[in-house]
């Protein structure tokens, strides 16, 4: 048998340029450790560093003595005393934060993020994967997938992690039995399916014996796969950042030696760049072409990502820290309104609409988070309503920022799409958070000139143009009013369109479901179709429940000041529920509907609504003359 | 970024640290103790900003104790890069003659530890980057790369900021500063391959050569001037030697060898024994010095 430690040795003395020059050459991987106290967590990375021989003798000496004092293995070495790094977390015997180890074989250097598995750290497991390549999830053998299995699966999986390796441990315990470890990884394989993790790698080892470790381990030869380090070793890492085509570098900082040079210095976040490439800065959209890659070891042919690079352009063009250089014809979208998952990390919680300020590449703006849409429970992944988010946990929101960010989707790249939240007064940093999509996109979209404009539609028709935004909850009554307003408003002589679900739905929208995301996408629209046909010179009527403040303001900001008159149908929901016209509440409550506003999603009541009809009051035909009075008296329709 | 190399790697997400701090900082200065670790960071800057000069000065927080082959280092590896070298010595060690001989821990608690708050103090740096690595030390492995010290200097390991991905926070209050940690991700044989790779200018105490020493306490000394008190029965030996680590010459143990280049020390590391710091008698003191040293604001 080769063992690959002796053959490094080996190498080492005797041809030590051979082996620099294989040491030079290896990549990098980065990987993070996850599982409680008692998985043997620390044991296992002590175990890959005794192996490694990254420990020196006069480490081993003091660990030997420290195995004796505080250990927990009796007269044999305790690795995990090996990695237990601050005095406070050795008497406790507990790992509190991220530490990160180093080691290295032929082919790899590692870099090891050790994160803890108590419950309160969710905070230091997603900084410790924030850099990860792959995760290792531990599992004690004797207790299969446990709560903590699933909630650092799904941290894991949340951060974007692609590699996961599912470390059956303690296999020595339950005497190396197959048909256990055999269990475990299709109960893992189960739970995984339905976290959306495509693919993982189940090795069952032993950290403190040594199973499968450096090597197969003899206790276990049913077990066909490789050993934990060949399979580091082995596996690749998916490269999506490097190969894409779009090219993405923060102007991290402008080097400027002399009046002659003028640079851009920053971290490539995609994409790669060579000289003569066309690329285009934003937020400013000018283009120019790359003209030098600049190093002090002279100029480079090509960069990727990953590297860290100066770059000149051809042209003199405004470029700034905070700006970006990009591929000229795949730039990343520009918007200032956004829904994320955001990760609480102080022991404050998140005060909704106040104004954090947000790091993102190198951008530092202002940055609001709305009330979360729903918490996420680590352990069961249900959605939970909330109105805050506390320390160290998991939620989606919407955020706004007080000017326009570059970013793309945390899915599509990481770098692009990650940021950190920090309090103002304090300045720590209070969140982490991921990138969805934007609410409303606002890239370089330029308007096409008219002669005809808005002014001139409503003149011909004499009337001034308006939205009026019903919302409610289901069965309030909002599409019942809204109609009967069209039809008083019609008698009035006045131009209209009423906009309803069905209209809307049935075309326009077909293509969207009920998902957040989907629900967001449909308001969108119908606001954006509401503002053409007001420039169009109408007055529309929408009724949806849009049931966030958000959208609706969102909504509200898209028109003209005092076109958009928000009518708040308020029902109660038990009145509405009892109402119950189209069955839905029964399905909603017997579980048969999810995400049903006002059963397990929220409605969000207008703060400040032109108009307010109270239905238990009044009757439907009160409401819609309550309202068109309510627009006369108004001067909102005098035209 | 499977393209890269681990040291490609390595030197990206320094020099990605290094420019963050000279675009965030007000006034950034990097401390420059003129060993291997200093030597590759002190690289790394003149990389980060070239064509450029490195846009911050370089500060020794001076014993008086070092080798004299570092303080020849010192003058020109700063005039090499262009940049402004501050050299800082505690007034009040100087006054009481604090050296390592009569002083024990209180020569590197004043000289060091206070000379360093100090000089901090006297010129208003707010951040200062240092060459510690997370493999040094246990205590170590959980430092930030932007830590964080209040008002005196302290450092509390259960109040630093998460960091993520490659994103640093180095907004701090008025008095608050913050050590920044560009090579934390380096091992020593990264540090020694980049020397070579790199050809790096490092002290030649760092290769094997005939110097006059001592063995004392177990620990074989270098006599590099004058000022070594030597016991009666002691007379310097030349012996062939070198250093894994270079601090006060008093305090700092020298290890026989016949490396004379630096693959062969490269190759003698790998296939020895003892580890970087051991040569350091500070560390010896208890388990958990370090950590303790770093909470009273030693780097």
């Amino acid at each position: 048998m080769s063992d690959p430690i002796y053959q490094t040795e080996k190498l080492i003395a005797e041809d030590i340029d051979a082996y620099l020059d294989q040491h030079q050459h290896k990549s990098m991987l980065r990987f993070i450790t996850c599982g409680s106290v008692d998985d043997g967590k620390s044991t296992l990375i002590g175990r890959l560093l005794y192996d490694s021989k990254m420990i020196f003798e006069d480490q081993l000496a003091s660990l030997e003595n420290d195995s004796k004092k505080v250990g927990t293995q009796g007269q044999d070495i305790d690795f995990a005393l090996l990695v237990d790094g601050l005095a406070a977390e050795r008497e406790q015997g507990i790992t509190i934060d991220v530490a990160y180890r180093f080691f290295a074989t032929e082919k790899r250097k590692y870099i090891v993020a050790d994160t803890p598995g108590h419950e309160q750290y969710t905070r230091n497991m997603v900084t410790g994967a924030s850099t990860a390549d792959l995760a290792i999830i531990l599992i004690d053998a004797r207790k299969g997938i446990l709560t903590q299995t699933r909630r650092h699966s799904y941290l894991a999986h949340l951060i974007g992690i692609k590699n996961i390796v599912l470390a059956v441990n303690k296999m020595d315990l339950i005497n190396y039995d197959q048909t256990q470890f055999d269990q475990i990884t299709a109960d893992y394989r189960i739970f995984a399916d339905h976290l959306g993790i495509k693919d993982f790698t189940a090795i069952p080892l032993s950290g403190l014996k040594g199973d499968n470790i450096t090597s197969h381990s003899d206790n276990m030869p049913w077990y066909e796969g490789a050993a934990l380090i060949d399979h580091l070793d082995a596996i690749k890492i998916t490269d999506d950042e490097t190969n894409s085509e779009k090219f993405r570098m923060p102007v991290q900082w402008v080097n400027r030696p002399n009046l002659d040079f003028r640079g851009f210095s920053g971290q490539i976040a995609g994409g790669s760049i060579k000289s003569g490439d066309l690329v285009r800065i934003l937020p400013s959209g000018k283009t120019s072409k790359i003209d030098k890659i600049v190093t002090m070891d002279g100029d480079l042919s090509k960069a990727i990502a990953g590297q860290s690079v100066t770059i000149t352009l051809q042209d003199e063009v405004d470029c700034s820290r905070g700006d970006f250089i990009v591929s000229a014809d795949n730039p990343p979208e520009v918007a200032d309104q956004f829904e994320a998952t955001i990760v609480w990390m102080a022991e404050d919680a998140m005060l909704p609409g106040r104004a954090y300020a947000m790091k993102i590449g190198t951008q530092m703006v202002s940055a609001s988070v709305q009330q979360p849409k729903y918490q996420i429970n680590v352990n069961s992944h249900e959605h939970i309503a909330a109105k805050t988010l506390e320390l160290n946990t998991i939620g989606v929101c919407e955020l706004s920022t007080d000017k326009q960010i570059i970013f793309e989707s945390y899915a599509d790249n990481p770098s692009m799409g990650g940021f950190i939240l920090i309090d103002r007064i304090t300045n720590a940093t209070v969140a982490a958070g991921m990138l969805h999509f934007a609410l409303r996109r606002s890239q370089n979209v330029h308007w096409q000139a008219i002669d005809i404009n808005r002014e001139g539609h409503a003149a011909l028709k004499n009337q001034k143009p308006k939205t009026l935004w019903f919302t409610g909850l289901s069965g309030s009554g909002k599409s019942t009013i809204a109609n009967l307003v069209e039809k008083k408003l019609h008698a009035l002589g006045k131009h209209t369109y009423l906009l309803d679900g069905d209209n809307v739905r049935h075309g326009l929208n077909k293509d969207l479901g009920f998902t957040d995301k989907d629900r967001i996408e449909n308001i969108r629209r119908i606001a954006e179709v509401a503002r053409l046909m007001t420039d169009a010179g109408l007055i529309i009527l929408t009724a949806f429940i849009s049931p966030f403040r958000a959208e609706r303001q969102m909504a509200r900001n898209l028109m003209q000041e005092g076109e958009f008159i928000e009518i708040h149908v308020n029902t109660p929901l038990e009145i509405a529920e009892a109402r119950d016209i189209k069955g839905l509440y029964k399905k909603a409550r017997s579980g048969e509907l999810k995400n049903f506003t006002g059963i397990d999603s929220p409605y969000e009541e207008p703060q400040n609504a032109e108009i307010t009809v109270d239905t238990t009051t009044m009757s439907a035909e009160e409401a819609a003359e309550h309202i068109v009075t309510h627009l006369l008296g108004q001067g909102h329709d005098n035209g | 970024m499977g393209q890269l190399t681990h040291l490609q790697r390595l030197e990206a997400e320094s020099i990605h640290i290094l420019r963050e701090v000279a675009a965030e900082a007000e006034k950034p200065v990097m401390l420059y103790s003129v060993g291997k670790d200093s030597a590759v960071m002190l690289h790394l800057a003149k990389k980060a900003f070239y064509p450029s000069p490195p846009p911050f000065p370089l500060l020794h927080v001076d014993t008086t104790w070092k080798f004299q082959e570092m303080y020849k280092l010192r003058e020109k590896a700063a005039q090499d890069a262009g940049m402004e070298l501050l050299v800082y010595q505690n007034p009040e060690a100087k006054e009481k003659g604090i050296n390592p001989f009569d002083h024990g821990s209180l020569h590197t608690d004043m000289w060091k530890t206070e000379g360093l708050k100090q000089a901090l103090d006297t010129y208003g740096f707010d951040t200062a980057f240092g060459g510690a690595r997370r493999d040094e030390e246990k205590s170590r492995a959980k430092e930030r790369v932007f830590s964080f010290r209040s008002a005196n200097h302290r450092w509390d390991p259960k109040n630093q900021r998460p960091e993520l991905w490659n994103l640093y926070n180095s907004r701090k209050s008025a008095g608050e500063s913050i050590r920044v940690f560009p090579i934390s991700n380096w091992t020593e044989l990264d540090i020694w391959q980049y020397i070579h790779l790199e050809n790096i200018e490092i002290v030649p105490l760092y290769l094997s050569e005939k110097r006059p020493t001592i063995t004392r306490d177990g620990m074989l000394l270098m006599v590099d001037d004058e000022r070594f008190p030597l016991k009666d029965g002691e007379t310097p030996e030349m012996r062939s030697i070198r250093f894994r680590t270079l601090g006060c010459y008093p305090l700092t143990g020298a290890v026989e060898s016949e490396a004379k280049t630096l693959p062969e020390v490269i190759q003698e590391m790998l296939l020895t024994t003892t580890s970087e710091r051991q040569g350091r008698a500070i560390d010896h003191d208890q388990a958990a010095s370090m950590e303790k040293k770093k909470q009273e604001g030693y780097f």
